[in-house]
């Protein structure tokens, strides 16, 4: 038993090494803009540059407007699977799979061919509609993870017994819907949302194709033209990821606390 | 010197003493249960003879020699485990193989060895099909044709039948036992089900909080259970608390009613309390010949089995069990009826607390 | 729908209420899901049939195969090499050391809490993909990284001199080693958890040693799973563009980089055979993942 562990602890430091030295020397890097000395100055000229502010703005808005359609999407949608029509989940949840088999970029490149100018629905044809193109797509993206987190969340409160008690006590469904599924499924929205929001702030392919100013093309500028801004970018976008999913983690475990309590 | 000698086993995790001083002494072709409630150690002990865990202190020898220093694999042990254990990946005869393999014997004498053990355990053609494809019993007799392919010295089984059902349960332990008589190979068999321990076992060692409390044969631990557990683990029991009269003479009070135990334990002062219980096809309802102890009774609740009618009486100011046969001419008697029971001062067990 | 109507407790009972709605709106039944399944229509099916059709067709909109034939110019498979070179590679090298890893953390009788710390930071880990992933291995291992930096003053070694590259095929599958091996953590950990202890206690009664256990009962009950990540793990990298863009750009011409390009500016001079090459790219992805889902339901069959 000794030697395997021996052998434990290696693999586990080569995996410490290879992770974490990345992101060590991202960070350092990110701050040898002045010369000779460490300072933040990478990192002003980031968030002072008026096109991040304009990207990262246009990215954070567009995350909302992704998240808000993703959740009125998706939630009356698996509710309604589970407690109406059990017949077609196989159906619903292979469609929430095949964002994961079909590279964006295929579905991006389908998107331009759909829905340019000569079709019937021009979205290309303007910057709004561009704008709403996009917004479906990132929905799509988040699709899988949207609906995997929500029909969790739905499984775990067993639906079905829940609505019909409270129907049999005599609750019309806005009651069910508006005080017993909605904020049991909270916890769930909020982790398919911040999930939606890591994936959108740092996406490319579809904003490039689409020519949106968007978060990820302008890194991807940003890494053509400047040394040092990059890194310090990458600082930022990893940040936010790690946040997002902190916050994830926080919610989960208070409403376990919460469930355990009742 | 014995085939398997555990003496002063003691194993303590982090702060916990699980087993404390054990010491057991096996036969060669014994038949050994370790029974006790969840907790008490039997499993650790059985872990620990075949070397999945260290013992913090003492030693544990087969056939004179220490083997506590010896990995599993060189103990030459079979073991049998409750989640039957068979590797899915292969089929039932490529499981009972595994032993042979490992060792390296020849493939016409493994594939010999494998068909007579598939005999042995009654699924001679089974040898094609995988575990997915058995049920729970015949997946535990593969477990154990396994185990024997080997010929090991000693066989452990620990707790092989509690996933069953109940009457598979019944009728794969008479196989066990059969099937260990027939090898003659030494035996400890772990679970928490007395009835299955005092049915196929040459001895019992009743185990609680780490300690053995009682070991011998089964009737002996049945009818003269040294410690209040013992007693109240192994079968029911009828508690009464007498007060002594006469401590020379072995005479209580029993509910105003005076008896004369066989055996009475030194030291106790007239007037102490002492606690008494009696197995429940001990006592009589109504009075019997021979029995000396005549109680006045209130039936509480009746019980008809058939053959057995489970009578449940206050008697002395505790509820007595007892059963009666059924006798085609005398109905059970009804509750709330007054009725007098008996039994024998011979048949009261003396409690040492 | 019946909304906000209070039924009356005694003339109605539990198993009547679910049935009558039902028969009452059974048409408004599927209204519920209609608008899922209008937006997967637009948005995800339809625009995936077209691109699989648009491979079968000329500019006039006669079928042919006329796309896919062109397909067999040099660049283009050279380009599919390339990119099955890489997503080969780093599913290998991810299957290896995601299994390494997750064995160590699992079961190698390290700390209990490393083991929550891994599974946590993998699920973020493999979601650092794209762009700011990119960046990251230039600031640490490019020509001014702190990684190059470090061994050429600290430890006299300068791998650049030794012809290492990191803008290279070499450089970009260490980058995408970063979110291979962290999704092959998640994804067999539970398949690992799944080895029970009784099967290695069992081997090694009758004899067998560590070795022999996991060659002979753990490695064969893994390989479904193994293998089902590996394709997995495959049509994940085949599919990874913004990586590839940040860090090597135009330079190494994987097949998502051609067909970017194409789709950009039609380079290729003919926008049927961008058609041509996405599917393809349908095809292999849609082929790994398919080996993916019928692995884990086979593996799933045998460990009840």
């Amino acid at each position: 038993m000794k030697a395997a562990k021996i052998w434990s602890w290696f693999a586990f430091g080569l995996a410490v090494i290879y992770f974490f030295v990345p992101l060590i020397g991202t960070f350092e890097f990110s701050l040898r803009a002045r010369r000779g000395v460490y300072s933040f100055d990478a990192y002003r000229s980031v968030l002072g540059d008026p096109q991040f502010v304009a990207t990262f703005t246009y990215s954070v808005v567009l995350a909302l407007f992704t998240i808000v359609f993703g959740v009125l999407i998706v939630t009356p949608t698996a509710f309604w699977v589970r407690l109406k029509l059990p017949q077609i989940r196989p159906m619903v949840e292979f469609i929430t799979l095949l964002p994961l088999v079909i590279p964006p970029i295929i579905i991006v490149f389908g998107y331009i061919r759909l829905y340019n100018t000569a079709s019937y629905l021009p979205l290309t044809g303007s910057a709004f509609g561009t704008n709403i193109l996009l917004m479906f797509g990132y929905a799509t993206l988040a699709l899988p993870y949207m609906y995997r987190a929500v029909d969790t969340g739905l499984r775990t409160i067993d639906i079905r017994t829940l609505t019909e008690a409270a129907q049999s006590l005599g609750a019309g469904w806005t009651t069910v819907i508006g005080r017993l599924i909605l904020p049991n499924v909270l916890v769930a929205i909020l982790s398919g949302a911040f999930l939606t929001f890591a994936i959108v702030i740092g996406e490319y392919v579809l904003a490039a194709l689409l020519n949106r100013p968007a978060f990820g093309p302008y890194m991807v500028w940003m890494g053509g033209n400047r040394a040092y801004e990059p890194a310090a970018l990458a600082v930022i976008a990893f940040s936010i990821t790690w946040a997002c999913m902190a916050v994830i983690q926080l919610a989960t475990r208070l409403s376990k606390h919460t469930r355990a309590q009742r | 010197m014995q085939f398997l000698e555990i003496r002063n086993l003691e194993k303590s995790f982090r702060t916990t003493r699980v087993v404390k001083d054990f010491s057991l002494d096996i036969e060669k072709g014994e038949f050994v249960s370790l029974l006790g409630p969840s907790g008490c150690g039997k499993t650790t002990v059985l872990r620990m003879v075949a070397g999945f865990e260290t013992p913090s202190s003492g030693a544990i020898r087969i056939e004179g020699a220490d083997v506590v220093a010896q990995r599993p694999s060189q103990r030459k042990i079979g073991m049998v485990f409750q989640a039957y254990a068979l590797f899915p990946n292969l089929t039932v005869a490529q499981n009972v193989a595994f032993g042979l393999k490992i060792a390296g014997v020849q493939r016409e004498k493994s594939d010999a060895r494998v068909a007579e053990m598939l005999k042995l355990i009654g699924l001679p053609d089974f040898g094609k099909r995988y575990p997915f494809q058995l049920s729970g019993g015949q997946q535990q007799r593969v477990a154990l044709a396994r185990a024997l392919a080997v010929r090991p010295r000693v066989l452990l089984l620990d707790e092989p039948l509690s996933a069953l059902d109940a009457k598979i349960r019944v009728s794969l332990r008479a196989e066990i036992r059969e099937i260990q008589k027939e090898l003659g190979i030494t035996t400890i068999f772990v679970t928490h089900d007395q009835e299955e321990a005092l049915s196929i076992s040459d001895r019992v060692v009743v185990m609680n909080g780490g300690i053995a409390e009682q070991v011998g044969v089964p009737h002996e631990v049945y009818n003269r259970p040294t410690t209040r557990f013992v007693a109240n683990f192994v079968g029911t029991l009828n508690n009464f608390t007498a007060t002594v009269e006469d401590p020379e003479r072995g005479i209580v009070s029993l509910g105003g009613v005076n008896a004369a135990l066989p055996r009475l334990d030194g030291g106790r002062a007239r007037g102490s309390e002492v606690g008494l219980a009696i197995r429940p096809e001990s006592v009589h309802l109504g009075r019997n010949p021979g029995c000396d102890v005549v109680l006045p009774a209130t039936i509480e609740s009746v019980h008809f089995l058939g053959s057995v009618i489970r009578v449940k009486a206050k008697a002395a100011g505790v509820f007595v069990s007892l059963d009666t046969f059924n006798r085609t001419d005398v109905p059970p008697p009804p509750n709330g009826s007054a009725a007098e029971i008996s039994f024998s001062a011979r048949d009261l067990i003396v409690l040492r607390d | 729908m019946i909304a906000g109507s209070k039924q009356p407790m005694a003339a109605t009972t539990v198993r009547d209420l679910p049935r009558r709605r039902l028969g009452a709106s059974l048409p408004l039944t599927w209204l519920g899901v209609a608008p899922f399944l209008l937006f997967a229509l637009l948005f995800l099916i339809l625009p995936t049939i077209q691109i699989v059709l648009g491979a079968f067709r000329t500019p006039d909109g006669s079928v042919t195969l006329a796309n896919l034939q062109g397909l067999a110019v040099p660049n283009i498979l050279n380009a599919t090499w390339l990119s099955m070179k890489i997503s080969l590679l780093t599913a290998l090298l991810g299957c290896v050391a995601g299994l390494a890893l997750a064995a160590a953390v699992t079961r190698g009788g390290l700390p209990p809490w490393l083991r929550d710390a891994t599974l946590t930071f993998s699920g973020v880990a493999s979601n650092f993909a794209g762009v700011p992933l990119a960046f990251a291995f230039i600031a640490t291992l490019g020509r001014l990284g702190l990684m190059t930096v470090v061994l050429r003053d600290w430890f006299g070694v300068n791998i650049y001199a030794t012809g290492f590259n990191l803008i290279s095929f070499t450089g970009l599958a260490l980058t995408y080693l970063y979110f291979q091996i962290p999704l092959m953590v998640l994804i067999i950990t539970p398949a690992l958890d799944g080895l029970k202890r009784e099967w290695r206690e069992a081997a090694e009664c009758l004899g067998a040693s560590g070795g022999q256990y996991w060659r002979m009962v753990a490695l064969p009950v893994l390989w479904p799973s193994l293998l089902g990540t590996f394709a997995l793990l495959f049509a994940n990298a085949f599919g990874a563009v913004a990586t590839a863009m940040a860090l090597t750009g135009p330079s190494l011409s994987i097949m998502p980089i051609i067909l970017f390009a194409q789709i950009r500016g039609d380079v290729l001079q003919d926008p049927h055979l961008g058609y041509a090459l996405a599917f393809s790219m349908i095809v292999i992805t849609g082929i790994a993942n398919f080996i993916y889902i019928m692995l884990r339901s086979r593996a799933e069959r045998w460990v009840k």
